[in-house]
């Protein structure tokens, strides 16, 4: 059976690494990519070489996207176009509508068509939100206590809402949902990531969280093995065991500055004022009761597991930017 | 010629000592400086509710020790009756105005049943800075079905105190009268995971800080469930949170064996309702001749 498929979001990191991968597969014939902006030139920004990938310059948010659909008899669509963090120039307001009104049209566009039969959609275990009162270890089927009110989780549940919906209506089509751990690697930059190369990290004081990541190498194969194979459902994805905050630190070799809660908060809208990092309400509360997620349920369906853990994946990054503990390198 | 035989018979020993016990037993300070190192680097390891092992024993439980051994000469009895691996759940009262008992049980699993404790705690203390994070440090989680049944899965020894703020923070004159144990939601969590129940007993704790009154208004705006006034706080200020040295025992009773329910009894109200008074009784009982047997708070003035 020939294959085409749709890739979202192929001029961010992970969505090129997964157009590529997915491209070099010989039982796909055809791996369209989509984006609002052009990828980056592979020489001077460091892109990722997207093979035999054929990019549409389309803007997600407009009806365009089910003529691309149509047009193309695409059978497998990877929605990977979740934008984290508002851009400096064009706010919140434009990432709210990139984000939410871009997956419903992609996702009306999927339920008009007659040839889709696969929609694997990202989103992020920010959704289970960061709260005192939840349980330790979230399972994809808890309801969280204090869900996300504010920025991209907010975005990331609505269009759960969606895909959910979609999902039940369109019961002939299989939909995989993946909430993925914070991605940490080499070519990753994300706020997180951002955050951890700064000399100096502030922390809130009295609290150290539990973090967890997944490795950029786990987060495309798993998304190629969504993107091939039918998997149906809700899937948490992160790296097995957890780092503390203060344990990034160390291994990172960073000092923390400990402030009191308010004055984190200040800082971090001042920070974000000045175009300096993105913080968000949302990482405060991240940064202070952290977030861990259990990911049984992915690794009995796929009889696999991520290579990377958590620590591993940090480690990674750290060795990808130079960083090292205090007295060199740990053994 | 008996000269260099005598020689020869002092020598052998002396120079066959030392260097084989060295690999066994470490430097001390070599030790201590790959632990620091360890720490400093990050290089260690915590579990997925945040308890970090390494720094529960070397520097947590180092520094309860002494209120353990000196302060209250904590004594146990029956530690028979706590398996010796797999899950189970101790089932215990709550006393002293601040939870110390909390951690007097964990460093009498810790010391002379080689196991380390999973306390299950109210959301309030992972609210409050500080305490939240050396709570999870310690190996403890919040007191939810999800992580009860987590850490028993695991074959934990999971600790709960069911009474809450209720028995923590009861007045003097209740003293060693169990207050309401909750929903029983331990019990389903038992039930389901087919671990058996430990009931346990604590005396001492209840003579710490004796709660003789309560400033609820002064609480409310704190957002603490209590404040107590005792015969020493606030009157003497921060010596009045000095816990008085009374005489403790713990009584570790029979396990209560919950394989022979079905898993799906765990939501049946009445089993667990049934199970929950019966537990409850069970640790009234031991309580009532624990006291006795202990005699006096403070033994060598009373």
């Amino acid at each position: 059976m020939t294959h085409t498929v749709l890739v979202t979001g192929v001029s961010r990191h992970i969505g090129a690494r997964v157009a590529s991968v997915l491209a070099a597969d010989p039982d796909i014939s055809r791996v369209i990519g989509v984006d609002t902006v052009p990828p980056p030139s592979l020489t001077r920004d460091g892109g990722i070489s997207l093979g035999r990938t054929e990019f549409v310059r389309v803007d997600l948010r407009s009806p365009d996207i089910a003529q691309v659909i149509a047009a193309a008899d695409i059978d497998t669509v990877v929605h990977m176009s979740l934008v984290s963090a508002p851009s400096r120039t064009t706010g919140r307001a434009l990432m709210k509508e990139h984000n939410v009104i871009g997956a419903m049209q992609l996702l009306g566009a999927c339920q008009r068509s007659a040839t889709v039969r696969r929609v694997v959609v990202r989103s992020t275990t920010a959704v289970y939100g960061s709260s005192p009162r939840d349980p330790a270890v979230f399972t994809e089927d808890l309801e969280p206590h204090d869900g996300p009110v504010h920025g991209y989780a907010k975005d990331a549940a609505e269009v759960e809402g969606y895909v959910r919906g979609f999902a039940r209506r369109r019961p002939d089509i299989t939909v995989s949902l993946l909430r993925f751990a914070n991605f940490m690697g080499p070519g990753v930059d994300s706020p997180l990531t951002r955050y951890f190369t700064q000399p100096v990290l502030p922390t809130v004081f009295g609290f150290d969280p539990r973090l967890q990541f997944v490795h950029e190498d786990d987060a495309v194969e798993v998304l190629r093995r969504m993107a091939t194979e039918d998997h149906p459902g809700t899937f948490n994805v992160a790296g097995a065991g957890v780092l503390l905050l203060s344990q990034c630190a160390r291994r990172a070799g960073r000092a923390s500055m400990p402030l009191l809660a308010p004055a984190f908060r200040m800082l971090g809208d001042a920070a974000r004022r000045a175009g300096l990092v993105d913080y968000s309400p949302e990482q405060v509360r991240l940064m202070s009761h952290g977030r861990v997620v259990d990911c049984s349920r992915l690794e009995a369906e796929l009889g696999w597991k991520p290579k990377f853990t958590t620590g591993a994946a940090f480690d990674d990054f750290l060795r990808s930017r130079r960083l090292r503990p205090l007295g060199g390198a740990r053994r | 010629m008996s000269v260099p035989d005598h020689e020869e018979a002092r020598v052998v020993p002396i120079t066959a000592a030392p260097s084989y016990d060295q690999s066994d037993r470490p430097d001390p300070l070599a030790e201590a400086l790959a632990f620091l190192r360890r720490r400093i680097t990050g290089d260690y390891e915590v579990d997925e509710f945040g308890y970090d092992a390494e720094l529960t024993d070397k520097v947590m439980l180092e520094l309860i020790r002494p209120l353990y051994r000196h302060w209250f000469r904590v004594e146990t009895v029956e530690l028979k009756n706590v398996p010796a691996d797999g899950g189970a759940l101790v089932v215990a009262n709550h006393s002293g105005t601040l939870p110390v008992d909390a951690l007097m049980m964990q460093v009498a699993l810790h010391d002379e049943a080689g196991r380390p404790l999973r306390l299950l705690g109210a959301d309030l203390v992972y609210q409050l800075p500080v305490l939240g994070h050396l709570s999870r440090k310690t190996g403890h989680t919040l007191a939810c079905p999800e992580d009860a049944d987590r850490l028993l899965r695991k074959g934990e020894l999971v600790g709960v105190f069911p009474e809450g703020f209720k028995g923590v923070g009861k007045p003097y004159s209740e003293r060693y009268k169990l207050q309401r144990f909750g929903r029983g939601g331990f019990v389903a969590s038992a039930i389901r995971a087919g671990v058996p129940i430990v009931p346990t007993a604590v005396v001492g704790a209840e003579e710490i800080y004796p709660k003789i009154g309560d400033l609820p208004t002064l609480a409310r705006l704190l957002g603490l469930p209590y404040l107590p006034i005792t015969p020493f706080f606030p009157l003497l200020g921060p010596l009045g949170l000095v816990p008085l040295p009374s005489k403790w025992m713990i009584e570790f009773g029979e396990p209560i064996r919950t394989d022979e329910y079905d898993a799906s009894a765990a939501d049946d109200p009445m089993v667990v309702f049934e199970l929950t008074d019966h537990v409850r009784e069970v640790i009234q009982q031991m309580l009532n001749e624990l006291r006795l047997r202990r005699g006096h708070a403070f033994p060598p003035f009373l």
